[in-house]
């Protein structure tokens, strides 16, 4: 439905351009006021998108969990299409969160060291190629990372896995209780891990840089080494630039679906063994119940989809209010 | 502590002596090389000795290690501060290390992989009546149906983008505006299945089967915020100054945007577009949801299930053959070489053209 307005949209203003020659001030004005409400109507076009893709799912959502036999917020199982139709998003809504707390926890520290190396580290010739290549992974498609992870990176991961159970399966989250290969919430985790650190590094490379050049130099000059002058003036006054950058790398991990849905072997089982196979992503679980689902089937998934769509809407509004805290500066007002 | 460290340094006041001499005794230049090289004989050596097979283990080793003398050596030779100052460093260079191990990882698996099955052939046959355990095929219907979405995922969202980034820029004040700048923020944000759902629940509504067009409708979503992020970056790099000249000259605002602002931008502009192409080629959930797949080749994105590249890629690593695994490596150099293609020459295009910002 956006298509056909917008496909029509760029020729009007246009069409008085032919004329202007002779009276300039009247054409002036309608061309104006035409490409005005060009533009303001595509702001406004962005809003409704925006408000019907709520609405809609919201309405889809509301038809499914309507007919839904059992708790759609406690119910373990996903059975839309049995006979009392009892699905819920327990097991996704864990697995969603824990997933991608785990790639915080890897990408955040990693991610800052990164930004860090390219703003004060490396040498001056080296930081724009280093810079250019962590835009790079940025740039490979999600199903890519997603069959490396599968055919790569798992068989890769299951010396780590028995060594993480052998020596460490006090702590509870490293035992392996069922012998497998690692296709389990770890490794999604690492590898969402990879997947945000660009966003995360980009976001806080450029906080980084703006750091005063007064502060940095009034540390030097205090004999300060690098390390003091990047704990004293740097790290602080890019805290909140780096929060906000993790909650942007995290707003990606949530809704990654083909890397999850290729690495992961699901089940509907909450455990917090982060090394059995097991598990399920909202993401994930959409793609993999797609094609067996019905017209109903359907609608539960888009219930599903509401709620990670919640979850990503609040946590980049709060990642986006951090970051309009701080006033941008550019080159032009207007 | 550092504060204590700090004022404690300048007071020894340093003997009269070489230009090094105003800091205490110090390390040659070339000590970290030689931290390294200790570092990589110690790791040899105990990986030799201990027998271990992997050279990763090899490897670690090396690197604690390193740290390890450089941390001791130097918090004895020099100070704890410095030390520590070395510590850091290192960290910093090992968290830049680790970040480009997997993405090497990932391009060399992807070409040596894929190059086994890409030729001539594979590129211009579709599926058609190749059993998924077979050798044979090719991605042809696939990049058909990837180019015809995102081009019209383009032609769709590249206006619209362009004129609210023009409305944001260079008309938008208040509340209107403010609420586009946050909104077009989260949109980037939206999780491309659940852009794939929204169509869907469209598609549900009014009984509309799975096409070409319901994907980069889906892929047109994803798109416009990161336009209008990057054309709205690029617009508010034009100097004012220009703007205020051609008012001057008594052109109308909007021939002003045409005319003089647009064509300053431009080389930005196509930029930001090319990358937004080139983020929104990869993406497999809307497609799966909304042009289900075929193993033929259909040019008609308005009617059909189609197939597209990244979808592909999932049906045939799904297949789980020896056969399909190998196409779906090849298709995905397919996809990553178009994907950076598309990023160097954009990139290529922003160094070529880069705005004339004043002075």
């Amino acid at each position: 439905m956006a298509s056909t307005t917008s496909i029509d949209t760029p020729p009007p203003p246009r069409a008085p351009q032919a004329e202007p020659p002779s009276a300039s001030t009247s054409t002036g004005r309608a061309g104006d006021k035409i490409f005005s409400g060009l533009s303001k109507g595509s702001g406004i076009l962005l809003l409704v998108i925006m408000a019907s893709i709520a609405g809609f799912l919201a309405y889809r959502a509301a038809i499914a969990i309507s007919k839904d036999e059992g708790n759609f917020l406690t119910t373990f199982d996903w059975n839309p299409s049995a006979s009392p139709p009892v699905f819920g998003i327990a097991v996704l809504l864990f697995g969603t969160v824990v997933s991608s707390i785990i790639a915080m926890v890897i990408a955040v520290p990693i991610a800052v060291g990164i930004a860090l190396f390219i703003s004060h580290y490396a040498p001056r010739r080296l930081a724009a190629p280093v810079a250019y290549v962590v835009d790079l992974l940025a740039a490979v498609p999600s199903i890519i990372y997603g069959i490396w992870g599968a055919l790569v990176l798992v068989p890769y991961l299951d010396g780590l896995n028995s060594w993480l159970d052998q020596y460490f399966a006090w702590t509870y989250i490293f035992d392996q209780t069922q012998p497998g290969v690692a296709r389990n919430m770890l490794t999604v985790g690492i590898l969402l891990a990879i997947m945000i650190l660009p966003i995360v590094t980009s976001v806080s490379r450029e906080v980084f840089l703006q750091v005063p050049r007064m502060n940095e130099e009034a540390a030097l000059a205090l004999g300060a080494t690098r390390w003091e002058v990047i704990r004293l003036s740097v790290l602080p006054f890019g805290r909140s630039g780096v929060i906000s950058a993790s909650m942007l790398g995290l707003g990606r991990a949530l809704g990654e679906t083909m890397a999850v849905a290729t690495v992961l072997s699901p089940n509907y089982l909450i455990s917090l063994h982060l090394l059995d196979p097991g598990g399920g992503t909202f993401a994930q679980n959409i793609a993999a119940k797609f094609d067996e689902a019905d017209e109903f089937g359907r609608d539960a998934l888009i219930a599903s989809g509401l709620v990670l769509f919640v979850l990503t809407l609040l946590v980049n509004g709060a990642a986006r209010l951090i970051i309009a805290r701080r006033k941008e500066y550019s080159g032009a007002n207007a | 502590m550092s504060h204590a460290a700090v004022q404690d340094t300048p007071t020894p006041v340093p003997p009269p002596g070489g230009p090094g001499s105003l800091s205490q005794r110090s390390l040659p230049r070339w000590a970290p090389a030689g931290f390294a090289l200790l570092g990589i004989l110690v790791g040899v050596g105990i990986g030799t000795a201990a027998g271990l097979d992997s050279k990763v283990q090899w490897g670690l080793i090396a690197v604690i290690a390193f740290v390890v003398i450089s941390y001791v050596v130097t918090s004895t030779v020099e100070n704890q501060r410095q030390a520590r100052d070395r510590l850091a460093t290192s960290v910093v260079w090992v968290c830049f290390v680790l970040a480009v191990i997997p993405l090497f990882s990932l391009l060399w698996t992807t070409i040596s992989r894929g190059i086994e099955v890409l030729d001539g052939y594979f590129l211009s046959h579709s599926m058609a009546g190749v059993p998924s355990a077979e050798v044979g095929g090719g991605v042809y219907h696939a990049l058909i149906g990837t180019l015809e979405q995102v081009g019209i995922a383009t032609v769709i969202s590249a206006p619209i983008g362009l004129l609210t980034a023009v409305y944001l820029v260079e008309y938008g004040k208040g509340a209107l505006a403010r609420a586009v700048t946050f909104f077009v923020d989260v949109m980037t944000g939206i999780p491309s299945i659940v852009a794939g759902l929204f169509i869907l629940s469209i598609m549900l509504m009014t009984e509309i089967k799975p096409s070409g067009l319901m994907g980069a409708l889906a892929l047109a979503i994803l798109m416009i915020p990161v336009v209008v992020r990057s054309t709205e970056e690029m617009l508010k790099l034009v100097p004012n100054e220009l703007r205020e000249a051609s008012l001057a000259l008594g052109v109308p605002k909007w021939r002003t945007i045409l005319k003089v602002v647009l064509p300053t931008a431009i080389g930005g502009i196509t930029t930001g577009v090319m990358l937004a192409i080139a983020r929104i080629a990869g993406e497999t959930a809307p497609i799966i949801l909304l042009v289900f797949g075929s193993q033929l080749i259909n040019p008609n994105p308005f009617q059909g299930a189609q197939s597209s590249l990244p979808f592909y890629i999932f049906e045939q690593y799904k297949a789980g053959e020896v056969a399909s695994i190998d196409r779906a490596w090849a298709a995905a150099l397919v996809l990553i070489a178009f994907v950076m293609i598309l990023n160097l020459v954009a990139r290529g295009i922003a160094r070529w053209k880069a705005p004339k910002t004043g002075r």
